[in-house]
């Protein structure tokens, strides 16, 4: 399994989220800087890391959603490979359409991070499959324009197709108004495409991947993308 | 010549005569105004801070350069230091808090070093004064909105609100970075025959003089001199944090210096100073925003996210090209060479020429008369018979938790990403602030904090209080104390009270330093804090840093555990001067805080942390602000475990329970490890007050609250 | 010659304009009783060189799909004068 992790100018996760998936998994982790045009040769999942590319100026997102490297990204996702977004990298996601809806700024309007549950309501896809049915974790947000908004009528396709993999949740696993840290639609903190191979979250897994910085539920977001290869899975969607 | 037009003293003006030999022309009168100034020059403190300690067995690099920087064993350094951005923060709390993040994150990449966390020590005037809330709302979302975007986690700070800051808030900044004790870029390496390079953002009119704009009173006027405010781009930082890091990594460059105060001018005659080569600028040369600005501009501007690099002309082209990457301006702006002249050329014709060490070292230092307050004794005679023990001790503990300085601070933290480069094991909301070091056992154990009250009522007190408190608070987790920065913010200097004050913080906070072995290795002096309706407390902030040598070692804060003993380890007869008990009440004036005991201090650090090596305690807390009660209120709320306590002492019970100040921790013991606790304890005052049991906190003869209820008031997650 | 082109970006009507609603918030405990609605957006100026009017509003509208707006939540207006 080799993974391909995208700098954009104003990532700031992209050392962090290198570190979990090596450390975690101990596969190679290959930075990737915007300018390039394509991807590393065998790269099997990509991620879009989090950060304010580009200042957050104008959109979150949506300069980094032009970057050259995107036409390669874009390609990959297309044909099934698997692609992940944190944070800015779900913004990413939206802004160049990989995955429907958009994020607002948070219903506060003001930066936000805490610990947060999440409830993982898809526990079939490369990125999920070793948490049990509705298994409430806990990754931490960090954002400011983290409302996952969509009209209703597509709001009402996603969840159809069952698009949603994360909700904020209570600790005991309620989908309620006081769960949501920032007012999303449905309580929505994860989208996977319809292709079942990209995924998108506001929530930060690599900031949970180790004991000592006070949680392990990100290592399972990790075994379970280790998982899907080990399993036969190719990245080329489900 | 009309110096005074400039600001300059006749004593300044001769000086600078006597120095060059001539009269200096307009441009130079310009820039030793400003280099002048009391914020660049430290003239009325220099002699002041030789008091600190400033060398010790773990000091890599001590004040004077850009930060300090600490030894933390096999190679790697942590550069540390704090710096005030008062009067920006306060005519433009977003822009001067967030430029006053970036630049002292600037202080510590120009070391070389990459910036790990930041912690903002905030000081807002009462609650209810009518400009608090939006001053205190704009300095936290700028604090956070730079810090978050750059990608250095805020993991801690001190927030404190009283009058005296009304309209005169404070925003002190902390940065902390690592460096390998063999790459720490020097401001002392430059050579001649080397190119001075400008990397970073374009040269505008913004900031103009500012350093000279912190060294006057706040008045109204202030607000129509807002041009003057820089205006930040976390965005231009975070791609100069990682230009100069890969600059280094690749060994490009010779010497670097942030440009913050008096910009250009500021830093490459520091460099020139410090090295002891001359240097020749051609300021036509300086990529420009405004095209019509004129030489003293440039020499003044203090646009952001700029950074002076001495480079080798060989390795210039791959300069270049590192900037080329990170899309950012790089240029070419003067020479080092053999002179002992620091030279300004506007198209080729001198418009400024001075010896290179005149300007940072040059300025007469200015002494002002000093006077101890008339009242200063009087206020501390307080009759403790008339204050009576509250009649209901719940509502007295709960008012007290509710006290804006005391009460949770979640609604700022949490708008600070405390997390990002996930190295955060102890985040914000807590006493102290943990990061692990990538790749080692050992953890940085970061404190920042102050004492304003007691600093009012008896500076000297005050001020060894103030450093005596971040210390207690290392050494109850178990670290070993490196060193600390500090941030002076008082009041004008003019005033002979006033400048007494001054001298007594500094001998009380450098009397603890010494008796606890903790050098000052870095910081800043803020005068001038006043505005027409009053001046400010002494405030002296402090961040201090320790190393604990691993988590196996380190003892956080509520963590009670069911069936625990509770002790209280120190003396029982502690003050309320100062006090948030008394404040709370009214009682500014009131009783005199604790005189510090070197003796007792260093006893207590030394137990202290041997109870966290050797695993003495499940939980530990220095106490602070509220005392006692709010120690057990705190711990309880956080462990979600009450507790039954009583005090068999014949101290009065508000004493006890609100007093501040001296060597005291709250422990939580598992009764297997009270003996050994004891042991670590014996010939110190020391109390068993009670067990943890239950859901409810009492302490016979004062409160007894359902913990619910006191999680409701003091939350952390 | 060169245009000046002002582009004004709203959300679209049925997107939850939480500044607009703050702001609403506080013009009314401002006082300003008669305050029906506000709605926030952005305002960006272009200049772009162009051989008439048509033709830079044609290449402002390219931007706009390019970049500067998104469709999803975003409509925005053009004004095109010579500069």
């Amino acid at each position: 399994m080799k993974t391909a992790v995208v700098i954009f100018p104003g990532s700031n996760c992209d050392r962090d989220v290198i570190c979990a998936v090596r450390e975690t998994l101990g596969r190679e982790v290959i930075p990737l800087w915007h300018r390039e045009t394509a991807l590393p040769a065998g790269t099997d999942l990509v991620i879009l890391p989090g950060g304010f590319s580009f200042g957050d100026y104008l959109r979150s997102g949506a300069m980094a959603a032009r970057s050259p490297v995107m036409e390669a990204v874009v390609a990959h996702g297309k044909k099934g490979g698997l692609l992940l977004g944190i944070c800015n990298g779900f913004q990413v996601l939206t802004e160049s359409r990989l995955l429907p809806g958009a994020l607002l700024p948070n219903d506060s309007l003001v930066f936000h991070c805490s610990p947060c549950h999440l409830r993982v309501e898809r526990t079939d896809t490369p990125f999920t499959n070793s948490f049990t049915p509705r298994q409430i974790v806990q990754f931490p947000i960090a954002h400011g324009e983290g409302r996952y908004f969509l009209f209703p009528d597509e709001l009402r396709a996603l969840e159809d197709r069952l698009g949603v993999v994360f909700r904020y949740s209570t600790p005991s696993g309620e989908i309620s108004g006081e769960a949501n840290p920032n007012g999303s639609v449905n309580n929505i903190a994860g989208i996977i495409s319809e292709g079942g191979n990209i995924l998108g979250l506001m929530p930060h897994p690599e900031r949970v991947s180790e004991s000592i910085l006070g949680g392990e539920d990100g290592r399972i977001f990790w075994k379970s993308i280790l998982s899907f290869f080990e399993k036969g899975g190719k990245s080329n969607g489900l | 010549m009309d110096f005074k037009r400039y600001g300059l003293r006749k004593e300044e003006y001769e000086a600078a005569v006597s120095a060059l030999g001539r009269e200096p022309n307009e441009c130079e009168l310009r820039i030793l105004a400003v280099m002048w100034s009391e914020h660049c020059s430290y003239k009325s403190t220099k002699h002041l801070l030789r008091h600190f300690p400033s060398t010790g067995e773990k000091v890599v690099l001590g004040p004077g350069e850009n930060a300090g920087i600490v030894d933390l064993g096999d190679n790697l350094g942590a550069a540390f230091k704090a710096e005030s951005h008062n009067h920006p923060s306060a005519v433009a709390p977003y822009q001067g808090a967030a430029t006053g993040v970036g630049g002292i994150i600037r202080d510590i990449l120009a070391l070389g070093a990459r910036p790990v966390a930041s912690m903002d020590g905030l000081f807002f005037g009462s609650p209810d004064h009518p400009v608090t809330a939006s001053l205190s709302s704009g300095i936290v979302a700028g604090v956070g909105g730079y810090g978050n975007a750059v990608g250095v986690p805020t993991v801690g700070g001190k927030t404190v609100y009283d009058e005296c800051y009304n309209e005169n808030p404070l925003l002190n900044a902390f940065c902390i970075g690592l460096v390998p004790l063999d790459e720490i870029v020097s401001s002392k390496t430059a050579r001649p025959g080397q190119l001075v390079v400008l990397l970073g953002s374009k040269t505008g009119r913004d900031g103009i003089a500012g350093a000279a704009f912190a060294s006057v009173l706040l008045s109204d006027d202030s607000k129509a001199n807002k041009p003057s405010i820089q205006i930040g781009d976390p965005f231009a930082e975070k791609l100069l944090i990682e230009a100069c890091l890969e600059l280094q990594s690749k060994k490009l460059i010779v010497s670097m210096q942030d440009m913050g105060a008096a910009g250009i001018t500021s830093s490459s005659s520091e460099v020139a100073a410090k090295s002891g080569v001359g240097m020749i600028l051609h300021f036509d040369r300086v990529p420009l925003r405004a095209a019509d600005m004129e030489p003293w501009e440039i020499a003044l501007s203090e646009s952001q996210e700029r950074m002076l690099l001495i480079v080798d002309p060989l390795h210039l082209g791959e300069v270049q090209a590192v900037a080329e990457k990170w899309e950012l301006d790089c240029a070419v702006i003067g020479e080092t060479n053999e002179e002992d002249s620091y030279t300004i050329l506007w198209h080729g014709t001198e418009v400024a020429s001075f010896p290179a060490a005149l300007l940072g070292d040059g300025c007469p230092p200015r002494r002002w008369p000093s006077k101890k307050p008339e009242d200063l004794e009087k206020n501390w005679h307080f009759d403790m018979d008339s204050l009576p023990l509250p009649k209901d001790w719940n509502a007295a503990l709960l008012a007290l938790l509710e006290t804006p300085s005391l009460a949770p601070k979640e609604w700022i933290y949490r708008q600070y990403d405390s997390m990002v480069q996930t190295n955060t094991v102890t985040g914000p909301g807590h006493p102290l602030s943990v990061l692990r070091i990538r790749g080692r056992d050992s953890l940085l154990a970061l404190v920042l904090d102050a004492d304003p009250w007691k600093c009012a009522l008896d500076p000297h007190r005050g001020g060894a209080e103030t450093v005596a408190r971040t210390i207690r608070t290392l050494s109850v987790a178990g670290a070993d104390v490196l060193g600390l920065t500090d941030c002076l913010n008082f009041p004008s200097p003019e005033v002979p009270e006033q400048y007494w004050a001054l001298e007594e913080c500094i001998r009380g906070m450098a009397e603890c330093c010494e008796a606890l072995n903790c050098p000052v290795v870095s910081g800043n002096v803020s005068l001038y804090n006043e505005t027409p309706s009053g001046a400010i407390c002494p405030t002296p902030v402090v961040g201090t840093v320790g190393l604990i040598p691993s988590l196996e070692v380190y003892l956080p804060s509520g963590r009670w555990k069911e069936g625990d003993r509770l002790f209280l380890a120190g003396p029982c007869n502690s003050s309320l001067g100062g006090s948030q008990y008394l404040l709370s009440l009214g009682h500014r004036q009131a009783e005199r805080p604790l005189m510090f005991s070197p003796e007792g201090e260093a006893d207590f650090a030394e137990r202290a942390r041997k109870t966290a090596r050797m695993k003495g305690a499940s939980s530990g807390r220095a106490l602070a602000g509220g005392g006692l009660a709010v120690a057990l209120a705190k711990d309880g709320a956080e462990s979600s475990r009450g507790a039954r306590i009583a005090l068999p002492v014949p101290t009065r019970h508000d004493v006890v329970l609100f007093g501040e100040g001296g060597p005291r921790a709250l422990y939580s013991v598992p009764v297997g490890k009270v003996p050994l606790f004891r042991t670590i304890w014996k010939g110190y005052p020391l109390l068993e007050i009670g067990r943890v049991e239950g859901d409810t906190l009492t302490v016979e003869g004062a409160f007894s609250l359902p913990i619910g209820e006191l999680t409701s008031r003091w939350r952390v997650r | 010659m060169t245009w000046r082109i002002e582009v004004f970006i709203q959300l679209k009507e049925g997107v939850l304009d939480t500044q607009g609603k703050a702001v609403e918030h506080s013009l009314v405990s401002l006082g300003h009783t008669g305050l029906k609605r506000v709605k926030v957006g952005k305002y960006i100026q272009l200049w772009v060189d162009a051989p008439s009017a048509d033709q830079a509003r044609a290449e402002a509208e390219k931007m706009c799909a390019d970049l500067l707006v998104n469709e999803i939540i975003e409509g925005y207006t053009l004004e095109v004068e010579a500069e």
